[in-house]
């Protein structure tokens, strides 16, 4: 079914709002991308969902992406909004650095980011400020590190029957 | 109930002479009570394995025990992640001796295909195996011939064994504690 919104009208709306606070855009599949200042994204979130002409009040998904080589915006958070009543789907990206991975939670807009947001601290060690509970969920609770951080092998380093040439350690 | 096999007897007019511990032996073997611990796959086969096609009853085995504290038999089935370990210790820590524990498919036994960061590698790192099933997942003939070794060992084991030193140092070895004489 078709979209009653179009991109470039959504992204005019938003570019006319926050201004410099949208940094770039992009249309993968056709699906509108936005990468906005980290410290923006509990305003553009509370704003889509406000705002009566767009109405994307419901949150799909939230996570995060480790980029190792991308110095000084490491982790990617990546927010994907869909407003129901429009059928129109946006997605939303903040970048942070490994050395301070902190981004503000958006648990007071969308209840559910709740364990989505212990989730990508469980992984990927994302600070949410705010966040009413933020602990792993996953995860045994003495884990001490984030496993999908890059730096970590996805396999387990105690196995011993495996020849470690072949499974790349 | 199965028959009573290698069971030496002196039969004699009104009375009937054998050792304890074969008499015990028997009756443990033919009443093994297991408990399954079910996670996967693995489970599915061994649900198949309890069912009417391959019918665990026929070995004194149809009363499946959901509480450990009646279970002699501990069949883990399927893949163990590290944070159901500790759950899995707790398990075995309160069946009562004497106990088995029958590990049923490459991922109970060694992680399997899971080699990762959140799955335990073979659950003899947290309590003692007496069988392995190898199998992703094994046949239930594969479960069954498992189960027959089991009680192969049932049959033979002496009656002082939980007591012995040896087998103290294997629970020692897992940080659990043996029992009290």
């Amino acid at each position: 079914m078709k979209s009653k919104l179009e991109n470039n009208a959504v992204l005019e709306l938003l570019k006319a709002k926050f201004g410099e606070r949208i940094k770039s855009s992009e249309e993968p599949f056709g699906l509108l991308t936005i990468e906005v200042t980290s410290e923006s994204v509990h305003d553009v979130i509370s704003w889509l969902k406000t705002e009566p002409s767009l109405a994307i009040s419901f949150l799909t998904n939230l996570g995060a992406v480790h980029y190792p080589n991308d110095k000084g915006r490491e982790i990617a958070m990546v927010y994907h909004l869909h407003s129901l009543t429009n059928n129109f789907r946006i997605r939303l990206k903040a970048y942070v650095s490994i050395e301070n991975p902190e981004i503000g939670t958006i648990t007071d807009i969308h209840a559910g980011a709740n364990w989505m947001e212990r989730e990508t601290y469980d992984f990927y060690g994302v600070i949410f400020t705010g966040h009413p509970n933020l602990t792993r969920i996953l995860n045994e609770d003495s884990m001490d590190y984030f496993p999908m951080r890059k730096e970590y092998h996805l396999e387990d380093a105690t196995r011993e029957d495996k020849d470690d040439r072949f499974f790349g350690r | 109930m199965g028959k009573i096999e290698n069971l030496q007897v002196i039969n004699g007019e009104g009375y009937q002479l054998s050792t304890l511990d074969k008499v015990v032996a028997a009756a443990r073997k033919n009443s093994v009570w297991p408990l399954p611990f079910a996670t996967s796959c693995c489970g599915i086969e061994y649900m198949a394995t309890m069912g009417s096609n391959y019918d665990l009853a026929r070995f004194g085995m149809e009363r499946m025990s959901f509480s450990p504290r009646q279970a002699d038999l501990l069949i883990v089935a399927g893949t163990i992640s590290k944070k159901l370990a500790p759950i899995l210790k707790q398990v075995y820590e309160q069946m009562a001796e004497p106990k088995w524990v029958l590990s049923v498919g490459a991922c109970a036994s060694s992680g399997g295909i899971f080699d990762t960061y959140s799955v335990l590698q073979g659950i003899d790192r947290v309590i003692p195996v007496d069988v392995y099933v190898p199998g992703c997942p094994p046949r239930p003939e594969q479960i069954i011939d498992g189960i027959m070794k089991i009680h192969e060992m049932v049959q033979h084991e002496p009656l002082r064994r939980r007591y012995s030193d040896e087998y103290k140092a294997i629970l020692n070895k897992y940080d659990i504690e043996g029992n009290e004489e």
